[in-house]
């Protein structure tokens, strides 16, 4: 972490699970991952709409600037123009600060970057061919690496997920003072479309 | 080797993972050899040691570039090729008697190349990503390549080898990089 203090997370819930800004598979559960970091988190509810959910993430950095007294915002925007410019105009028309320090990362190597620094990612999302149910619960390793490398030359799709190919949940990582556990999920899928659904989950030691 | 001068507003800034990692990861990948340095750490230098440099771009609100001018004058007497990014534009045009304007532009912009450069080509259209409150009139002594003289999108001087672009080739357009590391 650099010098700078993260003051709180935000994290939008939208009720479009296609929404074109926002993750969306299990991301109410982010508040028991700020749990574990020991970092306040801001939720808010969006609809979703394509680009007045702009409007939504608009006032909850406006929120988060009165609670917290924010001066900028970091987003994990690897390669999305289209997410990383609306962030962008959001922060500029509020006067805060944009960083985005993994913009045009390598996605294979910031991958490979996670498991070396220790994360542990579940993957629980997968919305595009050929990626089979195998892929849901399952976890990131150097093995699904690989894979997610050769998919991305053979079809181009984003190993990091960032064009909704993937979706992960992450349940360990160096700043968690404890991991997460799925106690409880339910899986759907079909058509190369499926989800790995957390009904419940708790913190647990090591 | 190539310079990367860092231009954001403290030496080790979050920024510098923005603006300059992505050119030295460009550049590495088409074989060049790159550092960066932060403007800070130019002075004493051994500048002789690179061939050519690129001052790279800054966070939006990031406008600390402009406050010490004293720190580029070693550009107008370098004569190695120079390429300014955004904020490097700015630094480059000013230092030549250029203005600094408002211009505010955040996203994809359609870029339309007006004359011919080894750098950009021919005349036509590119896309460029633009992320910038201020741009740089065009300077004295310098060539239009894209755009228009009171908000350039590109420049060259007529007889050095300094080039501005205003959008980012870090993001598209990154044959623009490829093409200055070999100029």
């Amino acid at each position: 972490m650099e010098r700078d203090q993260v003051a709180c997370l935000i994290t939008l819930l939208s009720e479009n699970e296609d929404s074109y800004m926002f993750h969306t598979p299990n991301v109410r559960w982010a508040e028991l991952q700020a749990r574990s970091m020991g970092i306040p988190i801001l939720l808010r509810r969006t609809c979703g709409e394509k680009e007045s959910e702009l409007q939504d993430l608009r006032a909850a950095l406006l929120a988060a600037a009165g609670r917290y007294s924010i001066s900028g915002v970091v987003t994990g925007a690897i390669e999305s123009v289209y997410q990383a410019s609306r962030v962008q105009r959001i922060c500029y028309d509020l006067g805060l600060w944009c960083f985005n320090p993994l913009w045009q990362a390598d996605q294979v190597e910031y991958l490979r970057m996670l498991l070396r620094e220790g994360f542990q990612v579940l993957i629980s999302g997968v919305f595009a061919y050929p990626l089979d149910s195998s892929w849901l619960g399952s976890k990131l390793t150097e093995e699904r690496i690989d894979e997610l490398e050769a998919l991305q030359r053979r079809y181009g799709i984003n190993p990091s997920g960032e064009g909704g190919e993937i979706e992960t949940f992450v349940l360990d990582a160096p700043l968690f003072r404890e991991r997460i556990e799925i106690v409880r999920a339910s899986v759907s899928y079909s058509g190369y479309r499926g989800r790995l659904q957390i009904e419940e989950a708790r913190l647990v030691e090591g | 080797m190539i310079l990367l001068v860092d231009l954001c507003y403290e030496k080790g800034s979050l920024s510098r993972y923005e603006f300059v990692h992505p050119i030295k990861r460009i550049l590495e990948r088409s074989g060049h050899l790159a550092e960066a340095l932060h403007i800070t750490d130019l002075e004493g230098a051994d500048l002789d040691c690179y061939d050519r440099a690129i001052l790279c771009g800054t966070a939006l609100q990031d406008n600390a570039y402009a406050s010490h001018p004293d720190q580029f004058l070693w550009l107008k007497g370098w004569r190695r090729p120079i390429l300014g990014i955004c904020a490097g534009m700015q630094v480059i045009g000013s230092l030549f008697g250029g203005r600094i304007v408002p211009d505010l532009a955040i996203g994809l912009e359609r870029v339309e190349i007006v004359a011919c450069s080894p750098l950009l080509g021919g005349p036509g259209s590119i896309e460029g990503y633009h992320l910038h409150r201020f741009c740089v009139t065009l300077p004295e002594g310098f060539m239009l390549l894209a755009g228009t003289p009171e908000r350039p999108q590109a420049f060259l001087h007529r007889d050095l080898p300094v080039y501005g672009v205003l959008f980012h080739p870090e993001v598209r357009c990154r044959f623009i990089i490829e093409r200055f590391a070999v100029l």
